[in-house]
């Protein structure tokens, strides 16, 4: 069996299970976003009162924190009525951050559980070796009911990563890289497994680029292989550190792919499709509106990191903004403390209170009619950021901040010293 | 369970936020999710959209955001099947337990024009275009997805077994 079969068959209180299977999983973690009140309306029309578990469903209101319309605050003050009145332990406000950032960071996320989650992007948690999936409103709202969720075992697609990866080429290059090859439905209903030696040499932050973006190519969840980098992010957090499922060595894989990244440059999604992938030579010089740094894919320390050493001591191009959104307020402080925030605020960016921001069009950054937007978020589909006739480009935190700097899409590694930081914050 | 109507048809990749757009994510009464449906992709949709039509579209119809809006939006436009060359798992998931009824059916997308009149088979998984006298082979639903569908969803099902 694969890890992630063993994670089902756990769940499932089987002994072995096999893809294609339909299984009645017991989910270790639900969580429910500011974006879906209809869980509760679901919950309560199924004639539901008490949660099954409280301790396994934690709230997070982070698409829109704080509440930029009535409609949402009376959303999200629903929410938080209903988590207290349910004796919800975990509720994240909107001081926190993104779900898919905060639930790592609180050890709410560990190796060989099965995480469900009303959004798209719960496959991020596959780089904590995570069976992390996401679901809609009333698919949840079972969960709350029953504790369970009816799933089909997935088969697994292997993507092996080879060579060394460039100076200032980042995951982010690398997943669009692999979406743009593999393209949008290359994994619908599969999951995604990352190999190789170019997984190995990439911290936590990297990694979870590459899984929460495995969903762009449809992927039900994706999955690393946790080792030494995961613990090490992990047991200070969880306060202990679980025994890890592992993939048997003869199980077989649906389909298997290698990408060498050694000759990558910067690649990017071209509107308005997340697999339009173009390199940064072949759209360099096109003007640029907005830059976004943030989201549950490019707002993490690493990412900022990297736009205040393009931007140090620099100023953006006074015909466009640079919006920065650190993915927690976790994030926030350590950006803070390491002088990053300073050096951004005086280069030009306009910093905004950690959540999904205008990542989903909904505050804090949309777009308007005729705008062009490089952004260190997922999704480029028309609409996405605000006006349908804005144009998005998808691309690393480092593009981004080059581009906020010319003024136009820009090669980040010209202003990048050959020695990038390895940290891992 | 045969289901005939007028076609809308369209592409690939048709995504969430073009089914219903993010601005929007706040609203969720049914009746008021159901005025922006496909306004991404279409914003004179609801205005055209007859009770029993059809959505006709290419490969991996409803990716992107898990938003169940999108099947809200569908299912309370008067939408009365989606037929689609496949379909992205989150939307495919909260159709079904909402009781919006769909079909994979491949090459329907361009065997089909917009305005023809289809009919549809979930049983049999056969999809008649009546207009052009063409008859296409979809993948009949699974028995797990049709008694979900036929019972209107997973909420009176649930309710039945949960409620108090
Ligand atoms: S940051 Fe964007 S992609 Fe991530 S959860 Fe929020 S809206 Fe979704």
């Amino acid at each position: 069996m694969h890890a992630l079969e063993k994670i089902l068959a756990r769940a499932a209180g089987v002994p072995a299970v096999k893809a294609g299977e339909i299984v009645n999983a017991k989910v270790d973690l639900a969580e429910v976003n500011d974006l879906y009140l209809q869980v509760l309306k679901s919950f309560h029309e199924m004639g539901g009162t008490k949660v099954h578990d409280p301790n396994k469903v934690t709230f997070v209101l982070d698409h829109y924190a704080p509440a930029p319309t009535i409609q949402s605050a009376a959303n999200q003050k629903a929410m938080r009525e209903f988590v207290w009145d349910q004796g919800i332990p975990h509720l994240f406000d909107i001081d926190a951050g993104v779900c898919h950032q905060v639930m790592p960071e609180a050890g709410l996320v560990f190796p060989g559980m099965l995480l469900v989650a009303t959004d798209s992007h719960t496959t991020t948690h596959g780089a904590f070796g995570a069976f992390g999936t996401g679901v809609g409103a009333t698919d949840l709202a079972c969960i709350l009911l029953t504790g369970e969720l009816w799933l089909r075992v997935p088969e697994v697609i292997k993507v092996e990563l080879t060579g060394t990866l460039p100076h200032g080429v980042m995951a982010k290059d690398v997943v669009l890289h692999v979406l743009g090859k593999l393209k949008a439905d290359a994994a619908a209903y599969k999951a995604v497994e990352y190999t190789g030696e170019v997984v190995k040499n990439l911290g936590m932050a990297e990694r979870m680029v590459l899984c929460n973006m495995a969903v762009e190519m449809g992927a039900k969840t994706a999955y690393i292989a946790p080792d030494e980098v995961t613990r090490a992010y992990l047991e200070p957090r969880l306060g202990y550190y679980p025994v890890v499922p592992t993939t048997d060595s003869d199980y077989v894989y649906v389909a298997m792919h290698s990408f060498d990244v050694t000759d990558f440059e910067p690649q990017l999604a071209a509107p308005h499709s997340v697999d339009n992938l173009v390199g940064i030579s072949e759209v360099a010089g096109i003007k640029v509106d907005q830059a976004f740094i943030g989201t549950c894919t490019g707002g993490r320390v690493e990412d900022i990191a990297v736009a205040a050493e393009i931007l140090k001591g620099k100023k953006i191009s006074q015909r466009t903004r640079l919006v920065i959104i650190p993915a927690s307020r976790e994030v926030f402080l350590t950006a803070t403390k390491l002088g990053y925030v300073e050096t951004l605020i005086e280069a030009g960016a306009t910093f905004s209170t950690p959540g999904c921001g205008p990542c989903l069009g909904a505050h804090q950054g949309a777009l308007a009619p005729g705008e062009v937007c490089v952004t260190a978020s997922s999704r480029n589909f028309p609409g996405r950021m605000g006006s349908t006739q804005a144009e998005i480009y998808v691309a690393s935190p480092a593009v981004c901040a080059a581009s906020a700097l010319e003024g136009k899409l820009a090669d980040p590694r010209k202003y990048l010293c050959k020695e990038a930081a390895t940290n891992e914050y | 369970m045969s289901i005939k109507g007028n076609a809308f048809v369209f592409g690939k990749n048709i995504d969430t936020d073009q089914i219903y757009p993010g601005r929007y994510l706040e609203l969720f009464e049914p009746a008021d999710v159901a005025k922006h449906a496909m306004e991404g992709v279409n914003s004179e949709f609801t205005k055209q959209v007859q009770a029993g039509d059809v959505i006709v579209a290419a490969t991996n119809f409803g990716c992107g955001s898990s938003r169940e809006h999108a099947a809200i939006t569908i299912k309370h436009s008067g939408v009365s099947v989606v037929v689609a060359e496949s379909f992205a798992r989150i939307f495919y998931r909260n159709c079904i337990n909402l009781g919006v009824p769909l079909l994979v059916c491949p090459r329907v997308s361009e065997k089909v024009t917009e305005g023809d009149s289809v009919e549809v088979n979930l049983m049999t998984g056969e999809v008649k275009n009546l207009t052009q006298g063409v008859t296409l082979q979809g993948e009949a639903l699974s028995a797990h997805a049709m008694a979900i569908i036929a019972a209107g969803g997973v909420k009176p099902m649930f309710k039945a077994k949960y409620g108090q």
